[in-house]
């Protein structure tokens, strides 16, 4: 629109001329109403919606608070621990800005796991939000990464092996592997040149690609419109002369006043935590990081921090036995595909791709296969748009076999996790075998269960029965 | 004057060259970048060998010296312990340490206790599975991770376990036994870790 054809801004009082001054030179107003006060979202958000403003707002408070980190920070081997001492005992309200950024970690975490699964409840990956979900994803992944890189700079001891064994994970691709890892810590260890770097990514890479990320996701959000707790799309049914969603209101002012009620609640639990357990009992700052960084020794018991244990617990999972119930699994699979598909070149292909895997499993070692499973645990989740082929979107319309399963992954999720906190015994490396299984259980099999399923029609409007 | 609903073809083409030359100088780009993340020189150089003083260690011992930002340990077995390692072999997955030769285990060691000579064990103390250092547990007798344990290394990060001689255990996380680095006996009770007779 022409600028000189818009209407002035009425109804912000003593503004109205310089917001119409704005107006006619940048989309102001357009914005404020396409995003928020013409953004009409379904009007049954329950709990499971506070989490994505929640994880919005943890990012800004990690930026906030990673620049004044930076202030006095040094990323040099032989000055990062002593740095974040100096923070934690002399810099003004270090301790403090420091305790905010560690617990600010685990609860975007926090935050970032429940808003996936509500996703996962509520089928909010489904048509025609796939790509809307694998935004999330990415945002996901390059959050994981943030945080590891955060990780390392402290320069504590589990820094400095925790980097040393994922950066290892690099080293078991077959070919490439040792040039790669030694490419990712441009030294044959762990050392200067890798913290260096980390801090290079920690603080300019992975925040710019997350940022571009969230924007990304967000318009992709406003393109389609929210899911809601039923799963059915609001923009079905429009009122004839506005063409409004019958069962949607504005965002603003009904969603930002419930969104910064969610904000005040986490405020309260987030700062009990930053002032009364910032250590969170070793969960989100672990013990053995309060001792520097010893290349010779490795800690008695080295464990990721809480929100990688479940993938760590599959790494660990997978052993030269567990080898033979791969092999099982991939068998079964291919012979459900074959048996499910028509087109004798998919069925071929799927053959082959097992054939493969099979030879793959008994030569290669098994080390690699711990890290492919552990990189497919998390990947996996970018298929789930395609993996449900259930009738309806909600778990509340979908039937006892969904249900049971989403159950089971949750326990196995919960049982990965907690065991991969822990120190390895024989029952709880039978249990993390078992958990896994599950776990991948869960996503392979969703095409059939989800399909064969008894689900409940869902209902035309939110609602209505 | 062209059509301009109809592509001119010359022009097409003309675009479709200059974003290949312009994605060519694009790759072209990235390779400093990409090769700026390579070790140093400095770093390359860092590997020298370094000489170990081992006159103070008691039989039974370990002490660790740092080599190329590793840990090396140097254990001096008694005589349990080299029995240990050969009733071991039944349990070990690589009990000749045939697997990757040329990298884990130099010819001088490649026989049953992996050494020059067997009362002196030297390895390299980084697990072969994703590079944690082990630790000592030299006690025989039942521990969490083994009901039956031999004495040896236990790694602390995925459970992987080595006996005396940095053999590793069956259907353990590890594929490999510790590697033993190039070292030479300058005297009876000092080691040079790094190199070689053949100056390797
Ligand atoms: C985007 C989400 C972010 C996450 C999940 C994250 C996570 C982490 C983690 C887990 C640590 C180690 C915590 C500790 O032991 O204290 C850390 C440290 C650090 N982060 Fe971040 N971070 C984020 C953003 C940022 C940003 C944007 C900056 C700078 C502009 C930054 C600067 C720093 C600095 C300087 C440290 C080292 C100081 C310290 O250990 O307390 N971070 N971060
Ligand atoms: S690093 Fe030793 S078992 Fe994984």
């Amino acid at each position: 629109m022409a600028a000189a054809d818009k209407p002035p801004v009425t109804g912000a009082g003593p503004f109205n001329d310089l917001l119409t001054w704005i107006d006619q030179r940048f989309p102001l107003m357009e914005t404020w109403r396409k995003h928020l006060s013409e953004y009409y979202a379904p009007k049954n958000f329950n709990f499971w919606y506070y989490f994505g403003s929640l994880a919005l707002f943890v990012l800004v408070i990690q930026i906030v608070t990673g620049i004044f980190l930076t202030m006095n920070y040094k990323p040099d081997a032989a000055q990062a621990f002593a740095s974040v001492e100096y923070i934690m005992r002399e810099v003004p309200w270090g301790w403090w800005i420091r305790y905010m950024h560690s617990t600010g970690a685990s609860f975007f975490f926090i935050c970032v796991y429940l808003h996936m699964f509500r996703a996962l409840l509520y089928g909010s990956y489904r048509k025609p939000r796939e790509l809307l979900w694998i935004f999330g994803m990415l945002v996901f992944v390059c959050l994981m990464a943030e945080a590891f890189f955060g990780y390392l700079l402290p320069w504590g001891q589990m820094s400095y092996w925790g980097a040393q064994v994922i950066v290892n994970l690099f080293d078991a691709i077959p070919v490439i592997g040792p040039k790669l890892a030694i490419w990712i810590r441009g030294d044959y260890v762990v050392s200067d040149a890798t913290l260096n770097r980390f801090f290079a990514y920690h603080v300019i890479a992975v925040p710019l690609a997350l940022l571009a990320l969230v924007v990304a996701h967000l318009l992709a959000l406003h393109e389609v419109g929210s899911n809601n707790p039923d799963g059915v799309e609001i923009k079905k049914v429009k009122d004839p002369k506005t063409g409004r969603p019958l069962d949607g209101i504005p965002f603003h002012p009904y969603y930002t006043v419930k969104d910064t009620f969610g904000v005040v609640v986490f405020l309260v639990v987030f700062s009990i935590v930053v002032f009364f357990a910032p250590e969170a009992g070793g969960y989100f700052l672990e013990h053995n990081n309060f001792i520097p960084a010893d290349p010779l020794k490795t800690p008695l018991h080295i464990a990721p921090v809480w929100y990688f244990t479940p993938y760590y617990s599959i790494l660990r999972a997978t052993t030269e036995n567990f080898m033979w119930v791969l092999a099982a699994g991939v068998v079964a699979m291919a012979g459900l595909i074959i048996w499910s598909v028509k087109s004798t070149a998919a069925r071929i292909c799927v053959a082959a791709l097992a054939a493969v895997l099979l030879a793959g499993f008994f030569t290669l070692d098994p080390k690699v296969w711990g890290v492919v499973l552990m990189g497919t645990s998390v990947m996996i989740f970018f298929f789930l748009p395609w993996l449900d082929q259930s009738p309806v979107k909600s778990i509340r319309y979908k039937g006892p076999i969904t249900k049971t399963a989403i159950a089971l992954f949750v326990i196995a999720f919960f049982v990965l996790g907690y065991l991969g906190t822990q120190t390895v015994t024989e029952e709880r490396t039978l249990a993390a075998q078992i958990g896994t299984a599950v776990y991948f259980l869960f996503f392979f099999l969703m095409p059939w269960y989800s399909k064969m399923d008894k689900c409940r029609p869902e209902p035309a409007r939110i609602g209505s029965k | 004057m062209s059509d301009s609903s109809k592509p001119n073809s010359a022009r097409r083409n003309l675009v479709i060259a200059s974003a290949c030359a312009g994605g060519a100088a694009a790759v072209g780009t990235a390779v400093p970048f990409v090769a700026s993340m390579l070790p140093s020189e400095r770093a390359e150089a860092l590997g020298a060998p370094v000489e170990a003083d081992i006159s103070l260690l008691a039989p039974g011992e370990m002490t660790i010296f740092e080599w190329r930002g590793q840990p090396v340990w140097v254990v001096r077995r008694t005589k349990e312990m080299l029995d240990e390692i050969k009733k071991a072999d039944s349990k070990v997955a690589d009990p000749k340490s045939e697997r990757k030769k040329s990298e884990l285990t130099p010819e001088y060691a490649r026989n049953e206790f992996r050494s020059i000579k067997p009362e002196y064990l030297v390895v390299v103390g980084i697990c072969t599975h994703l590079g944690c250092s082990p630790q000592a547990k030299f006690k025989p007798g039942p521990e969490a991770f083994e009901s039956d344990w031999a004495g040896g290394f236990y790694c602390p990060c995925h459970g992987s376990l080595f006996d005396l001689a940095g053999r590793v255990y069956k259907n353990k996380p590890a594929p490999d036994n510790l590697r033993v680095p190039p070292y030479t006996y300058l005297s009876d009770t000092r080691i040079l870790i790094g190199e070689d007779k053949k100056g390797a």
